[in-house]
This record gives structure tokens, sequence and C-alpha cells, in this order.
């Protein structure tokens, strides 16, 4: 709270808004609105017929299972895993934690081809792990396995730095008094902390799904690209712009716009939550 | 007082109790969760560093510099840098002007706005160098007087910059603008009520107290332009030697069955993305410094 | 102390040479070519722009873009600035000829052999020790066997790959086309994924493992097979197969307003060169020029080849075959 000076509250007193405000629109609608309002006129261009023929093909409908189901199920991973690294992050004091919490955001600061390439070296049948994995009979690289740890990697520092705060917020008393009451660890953690954690994991999975489904550099590399099988939307849409199927990339492109669109709804309504459960 | 209560009963049930309250978990579990989360890092972070390295070396030091030496991995290095300082001043600006519009000022629409500007983060990079294509590419809304004018945008420099300047877009503005929602106004009204106008409010009182969110949000736009692939790989006609930034040309090099080389480009980028991490991590220790000196006032 | 920062980071980036200017030379020139050449090229044009330096006393700047065949066609004609294209079959040309007017219709006379310096094949790879025992053509439609071939509809090696199986097919029945087509359709059904260009397939094939067999350009095939992984892989050649004669062009609306039609010419004219013809040989394409390149002729096998004109020209044979709704779109069904 600042103390001290008579505040008389004007709201215009601070200049500037019609430059700011000018400036942020038309930028934004230079780079952003415009060209996805091309996307989306284009799509529409291509007629009813069209559209339901592209959204309605086993490839594309392959695309979006592989797509939406991977990136869920490599959410749900970096959910529990970024859950228990953060914990440990938090609430524990070991020899290096400074360090390695300075590394958890590296797949967000590593470029995507890079990654791309060193997974694939890794997990390739004559790679670093794939060697001994093939051995047990089980194949990751070029498989929807290794899109699985593709996206698993890119999305692991979104729990992680969602949970961390919350954690670290938080009033330690309620677990001493559940402490006094006699309950044991379990339970405290089960009933007194993990509950308002419960909003920043659904958050940090949602980004990591919203980032999993629209991932290209990182998945390219270690996919098999086989449609109907391991063949990302992202790379469809290429394909098609490679084919010079326009309309057909641009209703697929919309498709995801418009799941992008939704998923960032949600995202902003978790973290309200979230912010909730924080100053509550 | 409820405090001070609490915490002298439990001194005193520790005191007394046979066995130790439960405030945290047992060693046992306390060292396989560490062993559980070290374990798993190591695996996924560590385990690609040491690759990525490893592989670039694999055919000795001097393929890997005559790999770097090489003018058009040069010339990829040139334009990843062009690309970046061209792109991360602007979005800064952008970023400061945005933040400045909705957390100084009350208006409807502002959810909507901060809506779109994360759209970018949100979309598919392929999606983010596809509508450029169709903006300014021959068969595009403007191809035929972008043509007519001799400009070319798509398969050439200006398409690649323009595409990293859609995916990097937020990056400033998201850090800005929690920061000075935070920071409220009464900073810039007390400058101004003490005559200040408004450009010397914002240079010589917002920024200063925005300086480190600045300083992280062009650390991270920064990055995300350097490494940025697939909008680009969209736009850019893969002319080797002119339109591949750094991540494509890795790709150009991998699909030649260069692999060496193509890791020797991906350790140079792999180097910068620990100079950000490190450079992050000390922003963040002067930041929480910063914080807590302005809570002394 | 920002200063002093900025004034670094600038020097750093000036270090590397100044990022606004192309190179240093006084032309450049932008060849835009099919995926295979990447390595054949890079000799090259290190070897013209010697000869360049040596004749005109003038650095000149060679850059290259490579993609699928009919995709690089598509990017020239939708703006992509090349000076010289070098393609894998003539029809993309036409393509361009057609589409943007960026070459008169009848280009392929103006340089010899078809402008087309060098030719090459359609063979087979398979991996070592030819698990699936594969022989020929029908091979590739039994049962089980994973066949890997690139995209007809963006690469010019999978539009000459089909027509080899089609021209293999046809001679097998007799002229009979609807048993041809049967053959083909077991042919793609085997076919896991398409690749958008003819290095993309090979890839696929020899990196991530996947399929039996890759139909490929002589060329990709003896690359990998003798450079790449040398004993991972065997070639196997058809009985028959088909005369690939990729062929290069001047794009003239370009080089008119670029000023680079004298270098331009003398690039493709290069390509006839003795050395050029020993440097395609090196690269396993089969050269024109016999004199020059007869310490490589052991590296071809002797093999059957029909001719695209059997089939009436590319213009006929992609109409039937590649156009929209043609015998390709009601054989192959992805993803099902």
């Amino acid at each position: 709270m600042t103390g001290g000076a008579i505040a008389i509250r004007q709201r215009s007193i601070i200049p500037g808004f019609g430059l700011s405000l000018g400036v942020m629109l038309s930028y934004l609608g230079l780079i952003v609105i415009i060209p996805l309002c091309v996307l989306l006129l284009k799509a529409s261009d291509a007629g009813w017929a069209k559209i339901w023929m592209e959204l309605s093909s086993l490839r594309t409908l392959a695309a979006f299972r592989v797509s939406f189901g991977i990136a869920f199920l490599a959410a749900a991973f970096n959910a529990v895993f970024g859950f228990i690294v953060a914990w440990v992050l938090v609430r524990y004091e070991f020899l290096g934690r400074r360090l390695i919490d300075a590394m958890i955001d590296l797949p967000f600061a590593l470029p995507t081809a890079v990654a791309g390439i060193s997974l694939t070296q890794i997990y390739a049948e004559n790679g670093w792990l794939g060697a001994a994995l093939a051995t047990g009979g089980i194949k990751v690289a070029f498989t929807p396995l290794g899109i699985l740890v593709a996206l698993a990697f890119v999305g692991l520092p979104f729990v992680v730095r969602t949970v961390q705060p919350v954690l670290q917020d938080f009033d330690r008393e309620t677990e001493e008094a559940g402490a006094l009451l006699g309950a044991s660890r379990w339970n405290i953690v089960r009933r007194v902390v993990f509950p308002p954690l419960v909003p920043a994991v659904m958050t940090g999975f949602t980004l990591a799904f919203a980032r999993g489904i629209g991932e290209y550099g990182s998945v390219i590399f270690i996919a098999g690209n086989m449609p109907g099988y391991s063949e990302i939307v992202p790379l469809l849409i290429v394909i098609k712009l490679e084919q010079f199927d326009y309309p057909g990339a641009t209703v697929i492109a919309s498709l995801m716009l418009v799941a992008s669109f939704v998923l960032l709804l949600a995202i902003n309504l978790l973290q309200a939550w979230t912010r909730r459960q924080q100053g509550g | 007082m409820v405090d001070h209560a609490s915490s002298t009963l439990t001194a005193s049930l520790q005191g007394s109790a046979r066995r130790p309250l439960p405030l945290t978990e047992s060693a046992g579990t306390r060292t396989a969760l560490i062993a559980i989360a070290l374990g798993f890092l190591l695996l996924s972070l560590l385990l690609p560093l040491i690759v990525v390295f490893a592989e670039a070396l694999r055919l000795g030091f001097g393929s890997y510099w005559a790999a770097i030496g090489e003018p058009e991995a040069l010339a990829a290095v040139r334009l990843t840098m062009l690309t970046a300082l061209t792109v991360v001043p602007l979005n800064a600006i952008f970023g400061v002007a945005a933040a400045w519009a909705i957390t100084k000022f009350q208006f409807a629409g502002k959810n909507l706005l901060i809506t779109l500007v994360d759209l970018p983060f949100s979309v598919s990079p392929v999606i983010g160098g596809m509508v450029f294509v169709l903006l300014f590419g021959l068969q595009g809304v403007f191809g035929p007087w972008l043509a007519a004018h001799d400009i070319k945008i798509i398969f050439a420099i200006p398409g690649v910059i323009i595409a990293t300047l859609f995916v990097t877009l937020p990056f400033v503005a998201r850090e800005l603008i929690p920061l000075m929602q935070k920071q409220g106004t009464e900073y810039e009204e007390a400058a101004l009520m003490l005559g200040a106008n408004g450009w010397q409010t914002l240079f010589r009182v917002t920024l200063p107290n925005i300086k480190w969110g600045l300083l992280y949000g062009l650390l991270l736009c920064n990055g995300r332009a350097i490494g940025e692939f697939g909008a680009v790989a969209v736009v850019s006609g893969h002319i080797v030697g002119l339109t591949t930034t750094m991540p494509l040309y890795i790709e150009v090099l991998y699909n030649d069955f260069n692999f060496a080389a193509a890791f020797a480009v991906a350790s140079l980028l792999t180097l910068i993305a620990f100079a950000t991490l490190i450079l992050r991590a000390i922003l963040e220790w002067r930041a929480d410094w910063q914080l807590a000196r302005s809570r002394l006032h | 102390m920002r200063g002093l920062a900025l004034a670094g980071v600038l020097a750093a980036v000036f270090a590397c040479g100044n990022p606004l200017e192309v190179a240093h030379a006084d032309t450049t020139l932008l060849n835009a070519s099919y995926e295979p050449t990447r390595r054949f090229y890079s000799d090259l044009n290190k070897a013209f722009a010697a000869r360049w330096q040596a004749d005109q006393g003038e650095k000149i700047a060679l850059y290259q873009s490579h993609a699928g065949s009919g995709a690089q066609a598509r990017s020239v004609s939708f703006g992509l600035e090349a000076d010289v294209v070098t393609l894998a079959l003539a029809y993309d040309i036409d393509a361009i000829a057609e589409r943007a007017k960026l070459l008169p219709r009848d280009w392929q006379k103006r340089l010899p052999n078809n402008s087309a310096p060098y030719t090459s094949t359609i063979v087979f790879l398979v991996r070592k020790g030819n698990p699936k025992q594969i022989r020929d053509w029908p091979d590739l439609a039994r049962e089980g066997v994973g066949v890997v071939t690139a995209n007809p509809k963006t690469s010019g090696g999978a539009r000459w790959n089909y027509m080899a199986a089609w021209g293999y097919a046809l001679r097998l029945h007799d002229n009979d086309e609807g048993r041809a087509r049967d053959l083909l359709a077991h042919i793609y059904r085997n076919a896991p994924v398409l690749d958008t260009g003819s290095r993309g397939a090979t890839i696929t094939f020899t990196r991530r493992g996947i399929g039996d067999v890759l139909i490929a350009w002589e060329n990709e095939a003896l690359l990998v097979a003798r450079e790449i992984s040398p004993g991972d892989f065997e070639v196997v050649v058809p009985s028959v197969s088909i005369l690939a004669e990729p062929p290069v062009a001047v794009m003239d609306k370009v080089v008119d307003k670029r000023g680079t039609r004298k270098a331009a010419e003398a690039y493709l004219n290069f390509l006839y060169t003795p050395g050029s013809q020993q440097l395609a040989a090196k690269h396993y394409y089969r050269p024109r020029l016999q004199e020059a390149t007869e310490g490589f002729f052991d590296r071809f096998a002797q093999l059957q080849l029909i001719n695209i004109e059997d089939f009436g020209g590319w213009a006929k044979a992609y109409q039937t075959h590649f156009a929209d709704g043609g015998i390709f779109d009601q054989i192959y069904r992805p993803g099902s």
C-alpha cells in the first residue's frame, strides 16, 4: 500500500491512451487480425462441399486424432511428472537445486529443430536409448510413441512453472493444523495441499496441450509421418500447401485456429480460477 | 496473535510428543521423489543436450569448424541475427504500447485484446507462416500488386521476418501486462502531478520500473525469434544461403545426410539457449532483489 | 554500459558479413532444382564459379533451392525468382511456361539432348541381404511388402517411378489397361507413406526404417548404397525401367529482368562440358558425353529402357494419370 500522496482520482490524468491503443490496434490488426481473417475467408471461399470433404476425409480425421490424442497424453504425462518436479523444487533442498530450476525452461528456450534431431538421435533404433529399447521390442522413433516423446519434451516446463508459484505461496499453517489434528502426511497432502493446486495443474496441462497440438519442428523429425498413423495436423497442412491445395490447407488450418482460440479461452478461465484460489 | 499461539502449541507438542508431527514427508518418500524428479529431468533435459554436442563432434573438431565455417552456415547465422535484430525491437515497442494501453486505462474489451495478443502464442507456427503466404504470395490477396511493383516478400527475406514477427509478437506484452497491472498507476500519476509530460513519465518513471520484466520479455522474444522453424519453413522457399535461417539450415543438412554438420549448427543454437537460460536466471534473481528492495519503502 | 553492449552485438553481426548484402559478388544466380541434386549442384556450382571468375574476371554467387519437382515448378510459377530451373521432367517446365509464361513453349529445343545434359533411370533399393527377395516389379505388389516411393503430385521422381511401373505392367499384360491398373493399385496399397520429394522418400526408407523396398532414382540408390550407408543397402535393377531425362532451362523473363541472361546461359552450357559430365557421372547420373566419362560406366547397369514417348509424351501421360481424378487418384487412397 502506498501511503502518502493525496490522490485526486481522475481517470484521464494519464496521457497516451489514443497513441498507445492506436499503436496496439494497428500492429495487432496488421500482423494478427487481418492475416487470420484472410485465412478464415479463404477457407469459407472453398465452399461447403469442399469443407465437408476435407474435414471428413479419413486422412484428416486421423491426423486430428494423432495430434490431439497424443498431445493429450503428453500433457497428462507432464502433469504428473511436472507436479513431482515442482514439488521437489519448492519443498526440498538438495545439491544443484537452483541449477536444475534454471534448466527447467530448456525446452522453452531450445529451438524446436534442435530438439527434433536430438530426440531422433536418442530414440532411433541405433540411437543412444533406442538401441536398448529395441532389444526389448519397443520402437520409439518413427512411431506415435516418438511423437509422444517429442511433445512431452516441449511441454515439460508448463506444468512446473504454473505449479511452482502457487506451491511457493502456499500457507503452511493449514498443513500444520492438519498435522496437529492427527492426520497422516498422505492425507494432509491429498486433502489440504493438493486441492488448491488443481487449478494450477490444469492450467499447466492446458498450456502443454495447446502447445502440443500445434507443434511442428520437434515432431517431424521423429515421427514416421505416415498418413493415418503418425501424421500430425501441422504436417498435413504443410503437405497440402506444397501441393498448392490452398482450399484444403485453409480449411484444416481454420479448424486448428478455432481449437487454439477455444483453448486460449480455457486457459484464461483457468488462470483466473488459479488467482481466485490463491487470493481466496 | 493466532500465529504465535499455534506455533507455541506446535513447539510444545513436538517437545512432548512421542513421535514428530508429519510436517513433511518421510525421508524415504523425499528421497524417492527427488530421485524420480532428477531421473526424469536427467533423461528429458540433460540427455538431449549431451547428444547435440556428442553428435556434433562425432567426426572431430576439424569437421566441426569446417561445418560452421561454410559460407552457407555463416549466411544462415547472418539471416537469423538479422531476423532477431529486426523482430525484437518492433515487438518491444508493441509490447510497451499494448501494456500501457491495457494497464493504465479502463475500457471495455480488454479481455478480447489480451486474447488476441496471446493468439500467436497458441496457434501452430505453420499457420503463422501460412497466413502470410495467403496474403503476399502471388496467388494471394496482395500478390498481383506486389508483383507489379516488384516487391518480393514470400520466398525472400522479408517473408522470413514477417512470419517470425507473428510468432514472437506476444512475448514482451505477456511479460509487461501483469507486471504493470501489479504496479498500478500511482507512480505515473504522481509524476504527472509533479509536472512531467507523457513521454517523460514513460521514460523516466515507467520504463525503469518495468526494467527487469522488459528485459525478460526481450530475452524470451529473442530466443523464440532465433529458434523459429515451422512458420519460416512455410514462407522461405528454402533458398540455401539466402532464406534459410539456422533452424532451416539444420533441416537442409540433416536431409542431405550431413548429420554431424547439422548437429554442429544445432550446437550453436544450443549454446544460445544456454545463454538465454543463464541470463533469465540472473534477471529473476535481480528482479526478486529489486522487488524486495522496493517493498522497504 | 548499454551502449557498449549494443555496439558489441552489432560488431558480432557484421563480423559475419553484412547481413543485407547477399554476397560480395557482382552477379547472382538462383537455380531451382529437385531434391536429389543437392550434392551434384553443390560441386558443380563451385566449379562454375571458378570458371566464370577465370573467364569473366568477376565473382558470381550461385544459390540453390531444392524441393519436389512439381512443387518447385509451382513455386517458380508463383514467385520464386529462379534464373534457371533444373527439374526432374520436362512436363514441370512446360507447366511453368504454360502457367507463368516465364519462358517460350519451345524451350526444350534450345539445348542439346532435349535440354537434358544427363539422364537417369528408376531402380529399387532394398535392405542388406534382400530379405523379402525383391527382384522385379511384381514383387512390389506382393502381400506384406512395404513399398516406399514419393507422391506423384509433388515429386518428379515419383512420376517417373509410376510410369516405369506402368510401362512394365502394360508389357506384362499385353497392354491390358485394367490389369495394369490392378498391378499399380497393389503396389500403391503397399505404400504406407508418400513423401513430398524423392529425397524425403529416401530418408523415410533409410533413416526411418520404414518399408522393404524403395523405388528410387538410380542416382539416389547408388548414392545411398555406395556412399551414405555402404553395406546396409543393395541396389536391385528391375527388368524394365524408364529413361528419365531431367531437363534444364533458363527462365527468360527472370534473367532479362535481372540482367543475368549471359551468366544463366553460360551456366547451363557449362553442364555439357566434359568436366561437368564427369562430375555428373561421379554423382551417379548417366552422362551424355561418352568419351569423357569412360571410367564411370561400370556403375550403371544395362537394362531395358522404355521412353515416355511410348506413352504419347508427358502431356498425355500427365493428363491420363496425374491430373485431378486421373488414374493415380483412382487407385491411391491414403490414410485408410
